[in-house]
């Protein structure tokens, strides 16, 4: 398989647009990579894209030009952007084309999500009884990893703190105000631990990454960014995960481990060689157990990280430089990209106020969601 | 208190005095809960549950689900957590007849069914009762 790279990246303001549909979002998304990588739609030899809640992405090609380019629809949860960004780098890593596009968007109502308990092969009164969301999943996960490794309710406010801070210095974040740690802590309770403002909302936006081989990177003299490695896992047997009536006695595995190892492997660097890190942070608490689970620390240190300000974005991690989901809001089909959009963002060092001092030479990606699968992909220059 | 009351759904506890959470069981020992619609469901012996464990995990569902949520018009916060069954599996359930402030990971509870409204009944655990 040949290497292959990103040359072009576009987004759509995260948030709320009443006026444009998710798919609009999408293809806003796609005009803007096309102009970063100054192609034009007809350049795109294939493509790959979807999204949960604002139908299907092969439609795009009616605003976008009816060029006969392959179009593949992902419908995979939480891993959609991944799964587009993955089957995107197939089509150019085997030859079967030198261009191809990834594009994720979404458009979610307000509130928490609701699932359909049939889509997941649950019964009906499991709906029904209310514990079938996915806010739930979280508190309880992170309810027993406080108690176990010593994480306070203050490190959880602080992760939201640092993400309201980050998203005020980003043009495309949503939440731009920042929010001091009183604030977080005393707001609304949602599910104990997690208050209001330590959870994302659920949002619209849309992100488009343009990939090519080595040859049209030259060819191009493109801005490049080298995709390392791409990893998608689902959950192996014993992991508890969203959406879970039951579990197995002995814990089995988590699907972020086996898509982080799996990552590290594939680009031949660990955890220490990263140089800036977007993690899933569906809330504050998330993001907490994901620097464990991606191997960037040990279960329980994240309480002295926090503190001494590690993964802010002058630290020696820097964690979710954008504000992450919890500053963006969660479009679910475009959350994935737009982490890696933002690695990107960093790597050619545009990242402006919030750019990640130093040279930024290696980033890192982590999705995670229903009904337990986790995407990874690491960029380097 | 439950007597008139309709389980939310058939087959989830066994209908007896104490009764039970059932689960599946395949041949090789390992166990379903629920037991599965449909053709995984097939070739699994029906077992009971215990109806004591441990509590794994807790949380307090603060504010109203949006549907399919079907449960009463007048919300009040409830508490739902994980209770290990030892040396069988780990269950999702309503936790009643106590507070979070009261919940420990660790502390034992015991089955219960519960009125979830003026209709159906659901099952529960609550913090094991002192004789």
């Amino acid at each position: 398989m040949s290497k292959v790279y990103i040359i072009g990246a576009g987004i759509h303001p995260f948030g709320r647009t009443d006026e444009r549909s998710g798919r609009d979002q999408g293809v806003f998304a796609v005009r803007e990579a096309l102009k970063d990588a100054n192609l034009e739609w007809d350049d795109i030899q294939f493509a790959s894209g979807g999204s949960i809640a604002a139908g299907n992405a092969d439609v795009m090609i009616n605003d976008l030009g009816l060029t006969s380019l392959p179009f593949i629809n992902v419908f995979n949860g939480c891993a959609t952007g991944g799964s587009a960004l993955s089957t995107a780098q197939n089509a150019v890593a085997s030859g079967q084309c030198d261009i191809a596009m990834a594009v994720g968007f979404d458009k979610h109502p307000r509130g928490a999500f609701n699932a359909d308990p049939k889509a997941f092969g649950l019964p009906a009164w499991y709906g029904q009884t209310g514990m079938m969301l996915t806010t739930q999943f979280f508190a309880l996960k992170l309810q027993r990893y406080m108690q176990l490794h010593g994480i306070s309710r203050e490190t959880l406010g602080r992760v939201a703190e640092k993400s309201f801070r980050n998203g005020e210095l980003a043009n495309h974040a949503w939440r731009r105000t920042p929010m001091d740690l009183d604030t977080i802590l005393n707001s609304p309770m949602i599910n104990h631990p997690l208050s209001k403002f330590m959870f994302c909302a659920p949002a619209e936006g849309g992100v488009a990454l343009i990939l090519a081989s080595e040859k049209k990177v030259r060819e191009l003299g493109a801005d490049a960014v080298g995709i390392a490695s791409v990893a998608i896992r689902s959950r192996p047997p014993g992991s508890f995960e969203v959406f879970a009536p039951s579990m197995d006695v002995e814990d089995g595995g988590k699907p972020t481990i086996l898509a982080s190892k799996a990552a590290f492997e594939m680009a031949g660097i660990g955890p220490e060689d990263i140089d800036v890190a977007q993690l899933q942070d569906t809330e504050s608490g998330a993001e907490i157990m994901h620097m464990a689970e991606n191997g960037f620390c040990k279960d329980g240190d994240q309480e002295q990280w926090l503190a001494e300000g590690r993964t802010e974005i002058n630290g020696v991690l820097p964690v979710n430089t954008d504000g992450g989901c919890i500053a963006c809001g969660e479009p679910i089909g475009a959350t994935g990209l737009r982490q890696v959009y933002e690695n990107v963002t960093q790597l050619r060092g545009r990242g402006e106020a919030r750019q990640v001092s130093g040279k930024v030479k290696t980033a890192y990606s982590h999705v995670y969601g229903a009904p337990g699968l986790s995407g990874v992909a690491i960029l380097e220059i | 208190m439950t007597q008139n009351l309709q389980p939310i759904a058939s087959g989830l506890w066994s209908d007896e005095a104490q009764p039970h959470l059932l689960a599946g069981q395949s041949a090789d020992g390992k166990i379903f809960f629920p037991i599965p619609d449909g053709d995984s469901g097939k070739n699994l012996d029906v077992i009971k549950l215990s109806r004591s464990g441990i509590l794994w995990s807790f949380t307090r569902q603060d504010f109203k689900p949006k549907p399919p949520y079907d449960g009463p018009e007048d919300f009040i916060p409830f508490l739902i957590g994980y209770i290990e069954l030892p040396g069988q599996i780990i269950v999702e359930s309503h936790i009643i007849d106590t507070t979070l402030e009261e919940l420990t990971i660790g502390m034992a509870m015991e089955f219960v069914i519960t009125p979830f409204d003026d209709k159906r009944s659901i099952y529960a655990f609550r913090p094991e009762q002192s004789l």
